[in-house]
């Protein structure tokens, strides 16, 4: 079986790679939950790569209706067009405006669909959409019409847990819950993005970054989007590691931790700790 | 094929479906899991589980479903692994027995010392504390945890292969029968913040009026809807002193979460059990009395009345007239409870004790019944629990 596996680009662990050939095989959603900066919505991406389908991404907002992610009915521009004598105005078909999940049903090839941060949307939004992933089809009131897909879409669902979704919803997907990587991984995380990162520099910012997240009381633990975007900066600014190594194991406020740390209590929290280490030595 | 695992994750907690059942057979028919036990249990994971907070549980009973089939047949768990017991020799063994040892020379008597040693201390952990739950007499089958946070028995396989990934478990903290933090009950309490709209309308619905207004073929057609509002009104009643000192500290965490929540938030405090006053400060408990009346005629019975306290007392300050342990109450406890509770159409109780200790105290059982069950822990559970409740 042709499955889903890390690329250069993307450290996925066994469990992982287990559920997502799990949902591609079976044909059902994939719900993706873990810290905000786990590689969630990356993994997406990775997926339609590694399969070589093309990726159709929903992103959902508060806003957000199941409905625009099948088709919307464009009314205003029909009225203006009657008002203007367009002859267009006599077929409606020309006014439903094809949604993402349409798109993806009436691709020729099967699609990757990915509705990021589902729990965005209104509470009921989940339901409103376990017909149309469950048969991959729905219909059209407008032009009376139903839109079956021609492949089944692999679909995968993010969820940053804000809200708790239907279990009727949760029913039909599998759940893949991504924990932060221990230091290994770290390690070959780093490695995949930046094959020429110094060691030294890699070693060291790795030991502060892990001590950063042990900090407790932290209100954003920095994840790992925090932790390549501070690498890049560490390079781009050619710091040597030994800015980064405590002189006799004091807590340091990591240089240039704009960011790593996201809330400005947490840096006065590293300021507190950094000048209580430098008293107590 | 796996129904008693189904079952046994049912009966453990972990609300597993048919459907989820058969989406895991039809994933093993398919061979997604490839025979090995431990993709196996990824793809059950996947398949039956779907909130973090199971994890640990699933974990816990996959571990005990399928314990023993990972170990190869036709070993003898009485023959200990070599590198298994060199690792146990540098935590059993001080560094002058292993000189010693060295100097009598022979790993053959490094062994049978160890072996010794790991009887003596078999017989030690059934009987004794030091393994929490252990029940086997082979290292192998041991469960929970040692003090030290090494899990002696289950440390590394015997062929060198990784921890058993279910036996880490590693979701523990996401249970949600922990206790709470700050964050953890902001969480829940958010479930409290019901947006309604209610009232007259009064804001111009703006892309409904558009919608109207062009499939009434261009004749404006004015929309309105009522103004958006937080509904939520909270009477929080803290227990305050005596045995509640202890859960002084997730109180004013409850508390200080919960007062950026709401926009009508009171709070009182009383001691063991309301009675005829309350107190709006508790340092200046004796010249701040409210009377419970007028804070029943002050608040409406639309305002949600939550107590927190841990309903720990003597039976008598709920049900007899003089009851109290600091003044001569007229009316028993049980009296005024009825009177709140019968007031605010919902009311719940937060008891920051967990569940298991309320049956130690007879006053937990008679609030309780007051409270019509409407008693929860003080975890992320319990108050998602209550939450539900008051938002019914």
């Amino acid at each position: 079986m042709a499955g889903f596996k890390s690329t250069e680009n993307y450290i996925a662990s066994r469990d992982l790679e287990v559920a997502v050939n799990a949902a591609v095989t079976l044909q059902r959603p994939l719900l993706v939950k873990g810290e905000p900066g786990t590689g969630k919505t990356v993994l997406a991406h990775e997926v339609a790569k590694a399969l070589g389908h093309p990726l159709i991404e929903w992103h959902i907002k508060s806003t957000t209706k199941a409905q625009q992610g099948l088709y919307e009915y464009d009314a205003v521009s029909r009225l203006r067009d009657g008002q203007l004598g367009d002859p267009r105005v006599h077929d409606i078909g020309n006014y439903i405006v094809r949604g993402k999940l349409w798109d993806a049903f009436d691709s020729p090839a099967q699609s990757v669909v990915l509705i990021d941060e589902i729990d965005k949307a209104d509470i009921e939004f989940p339901n409103d959409l376990l017909l149309e992933l469950d048969r991959m089809q729905f219909f059209v009131y407008e032009t009376r019409q139903t839109v079956v897909a021609r492949q089944r879409p692999i679909v995968i669902i993010t969820s940053n847990n804000e809200k708790e979704l239907p279990d009727a919803f949760l029913r039909r997907c599998f759940f893949h819950y991504i924990r932060f990587p221990d230091r290994e991984t770290m390690e070959l995380i780093v490695q995949t993005h930046y094959p020429d990162i110094r060691q030294d520099l890699a070693r060291e910012a790795l030991n502060v970054f892990f001590k950063v997240r042990d900090v407790p009381g932290l209100k954003k633990k920095p994840a790992t989007s925090e932790l390549l975007d501070w690498l890049k900066l560490l390079m781009v600014d050619e710091l040597s590691p030994e800015v980064l190594r405590s002189k006799d194991g004091h807590t340091v406020i990591p240089p240039l931790h704009g960011a790593l740390l996201k809330n400005e209590q947490d840096v006065h929290l590293f300021e507190r700790l950094a000048f209580l280490s430098r008293r107590g030595g | 094929m796996f129904a008693h695992f189904i079952l046994a994750l049912r009966a453990g907690g972990v609300p597993a479906s048919i459907t989820e059942y058969l989406a895991l057979l039809g994933a093993m028919k398919a061979g997604v899991a490839d025979y090995s036990v431990e993709d196996f249990y990824f793809l059950a994971r996947a398949a039956l589980v779907k909130d973090e907070r199971h994890l640990d549980r699933f974990d816990r009973i996959f571990g005990e479903s399928f314990k023993g089939l990972e170990r190869p047949e036709g070993v003898a768990p009485q023959e200990l692994p070599e590198e298994w017991l060199r690792k146990l020799a540098e935590k059993l063994l001080t560094p002058e027995e292993m000189a010693q040892i060295e100097a009598l020379g022979g790993l053959e008597k490094l062994m049978d010392t160890l072996r010794q040693r790991l009887a003596e201390q078999q017989g030690r952990h059934q009987g004794g504390s030091k393994w929490i739950g252990t029940a086997g007499t082979s290292p192998f089958g041991a469960q929970g945890y040692n003090p030290e946070g090494v899990r002696i028995g289950q440390e590394e396989g015997r062929h060198g292969r990784a921890v058993k990934v279910w036996d880490r478990r590693e979701f523990r903290d996401l249970d949600d029968s922990v206790e709470l933090g700050t964050r953890n009950i902001k969480l829940a309490l958010r479930r409290l913040r019901r947006f309604a709209r209610q009232g007259a309308p009064t804001e111009l619905d703006i892309p409904d009026t558009i919608a109207s207004t062009a499939r009434n073929a261009g004749h404006l057609d004015l929309k309105m809807v009522p103004e958006r509002h937080n509904t939520i009104k909270v009477l929080l009643f803290l227990d305050i002193g005596g045995s509640m000192d202890e859960h002084v500290r997730v109180c004013e965490e409850l508390f200080s979460a919960a007062r950026g929540e709401f926009k009508h938030l009171e709070y009182f405090y009383f001691h063991n059990c309301p009675y005829e006053y309350l107190w709006k400060t508790n340092r200046r408990r004796r010249d701040n009395l409210v009377p419970t009346l007028e804070v029943l005629r002050t608040y409406g019975p639309d305002y949600k009345a939550i107590f927190v306290g841990d309903a720990s007392m003597s039976p008598y300050e709920v049900s007899h007239a003089g009851g109290s342990v600091e003044h001569w109450n007229e009316e028993p406890g049980s009296a005024w409870i009825g009177r709140l509770t019968g007031h605010f159409r919902r009311s719940a109780w937060l008891n920051p004790r967990p569940p298991r200790a309320w049956a130690h105290a007879m006053s937990v059982g008679m609030i309780r019944e007051l409270m019509e069950d409407r008693m929860f822990p003080l975890t992320l559970g319990g108050i998602d629990e209550m939450t539900r409740e008051l938002s019914r």
